[in-house]
């Protein structure tokens, strides 16, 4: 039972990381068609810039270390916006070429930040509390599970209530449904574009700092690594959906962490295998609409 | 007859067959060219280098099938690859098969594989099939690393020389091992050319263009498609077990989504859609390769300020780049340029005339 809680929070902590990414990769999707593959270094960027400022004035409090996640939200959603203005732009419309033009960013920025902060492992810490456990129905279980989920929650409520509330979140929303449509009122969508890049790098960014707290360090390849576990959960919750990435989020990290234990490490398998059957039976995801 | 002859006459057909013969000869020339060869064209250093060169334009080649033909984007194609070294790899070692009989095996297995996560990953079109190729080779990459009793792990799948012909063994015969691969490359570039020209080909370039168009023909997409992926995966299988023999093993980095990337690099420097472009792109790559290494270690590099001497004494920072510039401003790749400057040339003696 110990052993359950743990691996379902384990997993549900893992599921908030995928969320980061996935939630900025389906959203850009699904309002530009463009398949980001950059998303993994706006994350490692993010995690980068996070760990400066902890080396500079430390993250041992509770203002530093939030100091730090609003570092590395800013610096994922810089390097995101600067990506959509001058290497998206210029291709608007032709998808595979924007494709291949994040391949391109994606090698170039990995080997930059290997580069700058060498390739090995950079080991960080964060406020005293989150190296220690909570006990939960006897479950030991470390308290940056708890600050992974509340962090996951925490974007997906405010990317809610952004694309609910506010002006830009309806044009969002509407370009998600119809691009041409909100194009021919005489909307322009151009500044929106920007808008979803910023966002979903934002969110990456801040993922790369708690990532960095999950794994104890940071390196350059940490983004790659989980931009294909996101990559998976964006199309099995469905291109283009909020809550969808966030229900297949938590379905993959908890299924993942359960294999791995009781079906002897075979967790990446069963998660190709999850999406295989929802390819076949239900090829638009989870929650997705159309079929692109 | 009559259109073989013509074929045969054609001079582009001519060219090929000379360059052919040219590259047939290179082990018993004494050509040294300094600077891109470590050594003359006889020896072994320079003959495996060229095979190795040879085998990735093959695998370029195979991979022209899916994105210049088909226009479908894969990031998994690397797996068949895997399949085809590792496979081999793995009979070789677990049985006492000869090396013939075993690679009709695999061939058949990697025939097998191919079409069946073809029908499933070309469920969803577009981008969705580019992630969806990249989870499938993301799990084959962890069937090879979990299961070291077969593939050996992170250490590599050494090539068991037990029942490998004689001829094909040693340093001495990389000569045998070098002829092979330029079979293979031409084996590979009539096949990509065969199935382009195929009524499947003619289909799935169509559906490249135009996808509900040729619904609308009740041409149904899937069909062609899966001919093309699985023509394409197979050609990746024969690489990939040649390449056993040649390096005298494989190493999980064979099925990692980085050599994905450097194929679809090398497609897209070379040209989208480009037959040659795919084949010499290929090649010029593992050459270049070494070159851009050896650049990036270089001392001149370490001694320029520290903001450029960083980004430029990594090599892949500079092919991103390069790839980067290639896609925003050369859209038709080196291929393209080389086309654009002979119809411009054209086009001024016209002019003139």
């Amino acid at each position: 039972m110990e052993t359950l809680i743990l691996l379902l929070v384990t997993g549900l902590g893992l599921g908030a990381l995928y969320f980061l990414i996935a939630s900025g990769l389906s959203l850009i999707y699904g309002l530009m068609g463009v398949l980001n593959f950059a998303h993994g270094s706006f994350l490692t960027f993010g995690g980068f810039a996070g760990m400066e400022i902890a080396r500079r004035i430390g993250a041992e409090t509770w203002p530093q270390f939030i100091l730090a996640i609003i570092v590395g939200g800013a610096a994922g959603a810089l390097f995101a916006s600067l990506t959509e203005l001058l290497l998206i732009r210029p291709l608007y419309l032709r998808h595979i070429e924007q494709a291949l033009i994040t391949v391109g960013l994606s090698l170039a920025s990995v080997a930059l930040m290997e580069g700058i902060w060498g390739a090995d492992p950079i080991y960080v810490s964060g406020p005293a509390i989150l190296s220690e456990v909570t006990e939960i129905a006897g479950a030991r279980i470390p308290n940056d599970r708890f600050l992974l989920i509340f962090g996951a929650v925490a974007i997906l409520v405010g990317m809610l209530a952004f694309l609910r509330y506010t002006r830009f979140g309806l044009i969002i929303r509407a370009g998600v449904e119809n691009r041409s449509m909100v194009t021919a009122l005489g909307i322009d969508v151009r500044t929106a574009f920007t808008l979803v890049f910023a966002i979903g790098g934002l969110a990456a960014g801040i993922g790369g700092v708690l990532a960095s707290q999950y794994f104890g360090y940071v390196s350059p390849h940490i983004g790659g690594t989980l931009l294909i576990f996101a990559f998976i959960v964006t199309i099995i919750g469905g291109l283009g959906s909020l809550v969808g990435a966030a229900i297949a989020a938590a379905i993959v990290g908890v299924l993942q962490q359960l294999a791995n234990f009781y079906l002897g490490g075979t967790g990446d398998l069963i998660v190709v295998i999850l999406l295989a059957a929802v390819l076949l039976l239900r090829p638009t995801g989870l929650l997705g609409k159309r079929a692109h | 007859m009559e259109r073989i002859l013509s074929f045969i006459k054609r001079p582009s057909t001519l060219v090929s067959i000379g360059l052919i013969a040219v590259m047939a000869l290179l082990p018993v020339l004494n050509i040294s060219i300094p600077g891109i060869l470590p050594g003359p064209t006889w020896s072994p250093g320079s003959l495996q280098l060229l095979a190795l060169a040879m085998l990735i334009g093959s695998m370029a080649l195979s991979y022209h099938l899916l994105l210049g033909v088909a226009g479908l984007l894969s990031f998994g194609h690397a797996l068949y690859l895997a399949m085809g070294s590792y496979g081999l790899g793995i009979l070789l070692r677990e049985t006492n098969l000869q090396l013939l009989p075993a690679m009709v095996i695999v061939f058949a297995i990697a025939l097998l594989a191919a079409f069946l996560l073809g029908f499933v990953s070309l469920q969803v079109t577009g981008i969705a099939f580019a992630m969806v190729t990249l989870a499938f080779a993301q799990a084959g990459s962890v069937l090879i690393r979990r299961n070291s009793q077969f593939t050996n792990g992170e250490e590599g799948l050494p090539l068991n020389i037990a029942n490998v012909p004689d001829f094909l063994v040693g340093v001495f015969n990389t000569r045998n091992l070098y002829w092979v691969a330029l079979i293979v490359m031409v084996l590979c570039f009539l096949a990509a050319a065969w199935v382009e020209r195929s009524r499947a080909g003619h289909v799935v370039a169509a559906i490249r263009e135009n996808e509900l168009r040729v619904r609308v023909l009740g041409i149904k997409p899937l069909q062609p498609k899966l001919i093309a992926v699985t023509a394409a995966g197979v050609m990746a299988a024969v690489v990939g077990m040649v390449y056993l023999v040649l390096q005298s093993g494989t190493s999980p980095e064979n099925i990692s989504a980085d050599l994905t990337l450097t194929i679809l690099v090398i497609i897209v420097l070379g040209g989208v859609g480009s037959r040659w472009g795919a084949m010499i792109g290929g090649m010029v790559y593992v050459l270049l390769e070494q070159r851009l290494t050896a650049f990036a270690r270089s001392p001149e590099i370490k001694e320029l300020p520290e903001f450029l001497a960083i980004p430029l004494s990594e090599p892949l920072f500079i092919l991103g780049t390069i790839f980067i510039l290639v896609v925003l401003f050369l859209p038709g790749g080196f291929a393209g340029l080389g086309r654009r400057i002979v119809s411009g040339r054209k086009a001024k003696l016209k002019e003139l005339s």
